[in-house]
């Protein structure tokens, strides 16, 4: 059945018959060209902004609050309005064990900090992390090490600086890694060092120290800053904030409609807004290009079914000379095919240019506003097989149309 | 090799219908020259695309070669078209985006045959026709005489039993009708059965037998004596 697919002749008539006509075969051919230009143009570039969305905020980030404590906005149990609130460790712990959908909870700890180095000092935001932060946040390492298990174990005065503050306390090209920096009159080497080109969630920390080491020098006992809690994937982020603030106003006597003791900001709501306006985008983006794709296929039906017209006597002389209606009909739709494929073909050698001439343009550097535009395979693939499937369906009309005319017909002289 | 007997064939027009062939029988041996005559709008055509399978009889027999043509499918159709009859029209129907060679390769095409057997025989042909040097030429930088020639070399690329031929010097000149009259009729010579519908007395004098319809019928069937072609060019 598709063997003559594989023969030579096949193709020959049908690059005969579209080369020697190649007017009406380019013309035929913009409309599937700019559907599919359109697809991969516009996917890609949907897919470059999201990839530049995941860059900048972390995969797991995205689905974080932050939760801190204030100070209480109604009496409850005997205590008074106005008691400060502190979060402990405790509190992580349990929020961590009690909360459904539950994947990380981070506490932090927080202050500015004066640091000196040789004759060079600045100030700057400290904080006392746990490693865990580094996959939060996706603190990108331009050098050495973030802080790991064994620093924490060992309350190790180390400290994983910014290339900000890098910049501000040494001469230029200097190494920082393995050199010690004073801070607030403690001396700390320097492990590592991360790009602040990101933009991060949360105020920005120029100076990360082991979260013990933390506690340890400035007698913080239980008591943490803040916290980042994380959800799996699956739970909604707004509920996991409700459900973890209800239990601390639990765990730290706090009345249970009081809206002053915690502040929070929502990562993973601001998020959704985006994904939401992303997703939007995708769909709209397929819509458009199927649409113009259809559109494009219906095109080179129509073009056909005028050049059938056209060759109404061509077809009647190859059935006078012996064509069977199966072989115009596998002809036309083979031609159908061929157009809407090479058409395909070009709007995606096409598209992925355009994609290349937007990632040189916009994709460029850490905050670049696309990341890898780009489409996958599957999708390109995919494209491909619908054109086929379109190309052959409406091949059927014209092809159709020609054997529908009687040779005798096809054939009279006017 | 061909056995025609009480064909009818009418055409609907509007509610009545047209009546064009009222009982033809005909029967034609192989080697023979036959000339279909008959004024404008008596039938000729009708008849002869009945004979070549493009058009079907309301009624009546038709045997081509022992082979009783009746209800073909489309495919068996052009399967018959392709094996038994060679078409020769008044405007030639070469393909016009398609060579001098592979117009006449087409046919051959059609049967299956291999790209390069396939034109080497149609070389074969229009040497034949004294085309060789004008093979890789469109139609259109073909005069007339030249076309038609490229035509009957192509009706003739699939050896076929019968030759068919509708007015095949409606469109050319004196001159030129001549030239194409004497080459039609070597082949006959060499023992092709032809076929030609003409309303030209001094073409069908140049066949071996003379056909004549009037309102759908014939009114004379004559054997003649046949002029050549060659004596006028
Ligand atoms: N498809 C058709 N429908 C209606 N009338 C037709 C059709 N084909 C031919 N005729 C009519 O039949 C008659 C014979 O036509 P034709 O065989 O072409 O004549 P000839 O070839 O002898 O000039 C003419 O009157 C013509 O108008
Ligand atoms: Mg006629």
């Amino acid at each position: 059945m598709f063997k003559f697919l594989l023969e030579k002749d096949t193709w020959q008539e049908v690059f005969d018959s579209l080369s020697k006509n190649k007017l009406r075969s380019i013309l035929t051919m913009v409309g599937v060209w700019w559907g599919i230009l359109l697809l991969i143009g516009l996917l890609g570039s949907a897919r470059g902004l999201e990839n530049s969305f995941n860059v900048l905020f972390g995969d797991f980030a995205t689905n974080s609050v932050f939760v801190w404590g204030q100070s209480t906005g109604k009496p409850f149990k005997g205590f008074q309005e106005g008691r400060e609130v502190k979060l402990s460790l405790s509190d992580a712990k349990k929020i961590e064990e009690n909360v459904e959908g539950i994947e990380f909870v981070l506490p932090r700890n927080q202050r500015s900090a004066t640091v000196t180095k040789n004759f060079l000092s600045g100030s700057f935001q400290m904080a006392g992390d746990y490693p865990l932060l580094d996959k939060l946040q996706k603190k990108k390492l331009i050098h050495g090490r973030f802080i790991n298990q064994n620093d924490i174990d060992d309350n190790k005065k180390i400290v994983v600086i910014s290339e900000d503050a890098y910049k501000q306390l040494y001469e230029k090209d200097a190494e920082a890694i393995g050199t010690y920096l004073i801070i607030n009159d403690i001396n700390f080497k320097v492990v590592g060092m991360f790009d602040s080109g990101n933009v991060n969630m949360g105020p920005s920390t120029d100076m990360h120290i082991p979260f013990t080491t933390y506690q340890q020098i400035y007698n913080q006992g239980d008591r943490i800053g803040w916290m980042m809690i994380t959800g799996k994937p699956e739970y909604d982020i707004k509920q996991i904030e409700e459900d973890s603030k209800l239990l601390l106003k639990n765990l730290n006597n706090i009345h249970p409609e009081d809206k002053r003791a915690f502040g929070s900001f929502n990562l993973g709501k601001e998020f959704s807004k985006m994904t939401g306006f992303l997703t939007g985008m995708q769909f709209l983006t397929w819509f458009v290009g199927i649409a113009t794709l259809i559109a494009g296929v219906f095109a080179i039906g129509n073009i056909l079914l005028i050049t059938v017209k056209e060759r109404t006597k061509e077809i009647g002389v190859r059935r006078a000379l012996g064509a069977t209606p199966f072989e115009i009909k596998r002809q036309i739709v083979v031609e159908a095919v061929f157009l809407t494929l090479v058409a395909g073909l070009f709007g995606i050698i096409s598209g992925g240019l355009i994609l290349i001439l937007l990632d040189y343009l916009f994709g460029q550097g850490a905050d670049a506003a696309l990341v890898n535009a780009s489409v996958s395979i599957g999708v390109v693939f995919t494209a491909l097989l619908i054109l086929v499937v379109l190309g052959t369906l409406i091949g059927l009309i014209p092809a159709t149309k020609a054997t529908s005319i009687k040779p005798i017909e096809a054939l009279r002289e006017e | 090799m061909l056995e025609i007997r009480q064909l009818h064939k009418s055409y609907p027009i509007g509610d009545s219908s047209l009546h064009v062939l009222k009982g033809i029988d005909l029967s034609v041996e192989k080697g023979e020259m036959v000339a279909i005559m008959g004024s404008s709008g008596s039938g000729k055509s009708t008849l002869l695309n009945i004979i070549g399978m493009l058009d079907e009889a309301d009624e009546g027999e038709y045997i081509l070669d022992e082979l009783p043509i009746k209800n073909l499918t489309e495919k068996k159709a052009a399967v018959y078209r392709n094996k038994f009859l060679g078409f020769i029209f008044q405007s030639f129907n070469l393909i016009n985006y398609k060579s001098a060679l592979e117009n006449v390769a087409l046919p051959l095409y059609y049967q299956g045959m291999k790209r390069k057997e396939r034109l080497e025989l149609a070389m074969f042909h229009l040497e034949k026709v004294g085309l060789a040097d004008w093979a890789k030429h469109l139609p259109k930088e073909l005069s007339g005489g030249q076309k038609q020639r490229v035509a009957i070399a192509r009706a003739l690329a699939a050896d076929p039993k019968l030759l068919l031929a509708d007015e095949p010097t409606g469109a050319l000149d004196t001159k030129t009708s001549h030239e194409i009259m004497d080459f039609i009729q070597h082949l006959n010579d060499e023992g092709k059965t032809i076929l030609m519908v003409t309303h030209e007395e001094d073409i069908a004098a140049m066949c071996k037998r003379n056909v004549r319809l009037r309102d759908g019928v014939i009114i004379e069937d004559v054997k003649v004596e046949q002029v050549r072609a060659k004596l006028y060019v």
